[in-house]
């Protein structure tokens, strides 16, 4: 069992998130009350990662990151080194690639609060921020954790552009993912099934508790 | 009606637009007095209402309301929603659904501390004969409770005028009648203006003072409900309010 693998790739997932779901909140509220012309280009550029191939997205990723790019550049001034094969490069490429996974259910929740309930807010005299905290957020609550577990989940199972972007480096871009494959090409099956089965475990108590969760809502607010 | 006159307690309103739906209507509303809007849908009696909650911005207008200028199309001044003292009853009552009735009731109360808040809407839900339901959630509660939580909701924002948007459309008749007689009993206790949007008759006649007939966007025919429901001014008025016709010419006759 490679313990620092199964260490980063929970720290990866738990950054995401907490990266993630804050601009997948405002985003994902903005699409849910606003029309505009382009939306659905919009729309469509953010669900992008759920169709392209991890290796697609992974190699604009690493020319993004490289010297060559004014992102990689920026970057390479104001921290003086590159995000190739770095953690915090692997972190920028797992937010990029959850974004549909995080936005869509978040998008969902908020388009589910009936506009009556905003007219409400405002008619009570509500500011913009209290209707928000006090009305909107818990109401949108279990899309929030929806997206939230989708995007931990996801992250833990990421594997090509993972590959691509962060290489396989040990303690610093060498995901549970990618250390199974490693164990496979080593002929080391027991490993391979130890941390395969480990993963596994972690995904379904992750997606069984967003639905238990859910659902405990769901008859709250029922 | 002189819109440009401020009064104490009254609110005026004047709406023109010729798109996205052509509005031309003015009315005003003393404290203390309920007027009813009247008309079938599409008659821009909900947007009327809308407008003078700040839900709705027309392209031309005035809204005035115990002296001070909510909106006015013309030097630009539009004050939002949440800044208007207005209680509202919505027609689906959109009752904050993750709240028990007292915080919804106590999410209009604003500024003072939460026990002070609290207290209050206790007493406003008592007053609503709502007493033993403060902590139950609207799933939990029948239609008239449910509007009563609204009602209560829309009067603990210490309204300068309440707006009521078909407050009875969404219960059956019997709690619909037991509704408005309490509406009645509560309405000698409302010092602000009501206006009362509704598509029944019964309504009018039992709580309103004065009734606008409104059609496509204008007011066909306002003034106190005695006076439009027995004299009619046109054959539409008389159609809209579902009157016979023969009752029409022989008012009609008489006069």
């Amino acid at each position: 069992m490679d313990w620092e693998a199964l260490w980063l790739t929970l720290r990866l997932g738990g950054l995401t998130v907490l990266v993630l779901i804050p601009l997948a909140i405002a985003v994902g509220r903005w699409l849910a009350v606003t029309t505009f012309r382009g939306k659905a280009v919009t729309e469509a550029a953010l669900a992008l990662p759920l169709v392209l191939p991890p290796t697609v997205l992974g190699f604009y990723l690493l020319v993004a990151f490289g010297s060559g790019s004014w992102f990689g550049q920026t970057f390479q001034a104001l921290f003086g080194h590159s995000l190739v094969f770095t953690f915090e490069g692997l972190l920028v490429a797992s937010v990029i690639v959850n974004i549909p996974f995080a936005v869509q259910p978040i998008q969902r929740a908020f388009e589910a609060i009936a506009p009556d309930l905003r007219d409400a807010a405002a008619t009570c005299g509500l500011s913009w921020w209290r209707m928000i905290w006090r009305i909107e957020l818990p109401l949108a609550w279990p899309g929030i954790l929806t997206g939230a577990v989708l995007t931990f989940a996801h992250t833990l199972g990421e594997f090509g552009v993972v590959l691509m972007v962060g290489g396989s480096i040990p303690g610093e871009t060498k995901t549970v993912a990618i250390a199974i494959y490693d164990r496979v090409q080593a002929f080391d099956d027991g490993a391979a099934a130890k941390m395969s089965a480990l993963l596994l475990a972690i995904s379904l108590v992750a997606i069984a508790l967003s639905y238990l969760l859910t659902q405990r809502i769901g008859r709250r607010h029922g | 009606m002189d819109n440009d006159v401020a009064e104490p307690g009254v609110v005026t309103v004047r709406l023109n637009q010729k798109s996205p739906i052509p509005l031309d209507a003015e009315l005003s509303v003393a404290a203390g007095e309920i007027l009813a809007l009247v008309g079938p849908s599409g008659s821009g009696k909900t947007t009327t209402l809308r407008t003078i909650a700040g839900l709705y911005r027309p392209n031309g207008g005035r809204v005035m309301c115990n002296g001070s200028v909510w909106f006015d199309s013309e030097s630009d001044i539009w004050v939002p929603a949440r800044q208007r003292r207005v209680g509202m009853v919505l027609q689906s009552y959109a009752l904050f659904p993750h709240l028990s009735a007292v915080e919804n009731v106590m999410e209009a109360l604003s500024d003072s501390p939460a026990e002070a808040r609290r207290a209050e809407a206790a007493a406003l839900l008592s007053r609503m004969h709502l007493d033993g339901l403060a902590d139950r959630r609207p799933a939990s509660l029948s239609g008239g409770q449910q509007q009563r939580v609204a009602v209560a909701r829309a009067l603990a924002r210490r309204p300068e005028v309440l707006l009521l948007d078909e407050p009875f459309s969404a219960v059956d008749r019997v709690t619909r009648r037991r509704l408005r007689a309490e509406l009645v009993e509560l309405r000698r206790e409302l010092p602000m203006p009501v206006i009362l949007v509704t598509h029944d008759l019964d309504d009018v006649v039992r709580l309103a003072d004065r009734m606008c007939v409104m059609h496509a966007g204008r007011i066909l025919q306002a003034g106190t409900v005695e006076d439009v429901m027995a004299r009619p001014d046109s054959a539409t008025v008389a159609e809209l309010l579902d009157l016979e016709g023969d009752h029409v010419s022989a008012t009609a006759s008489r006069n």
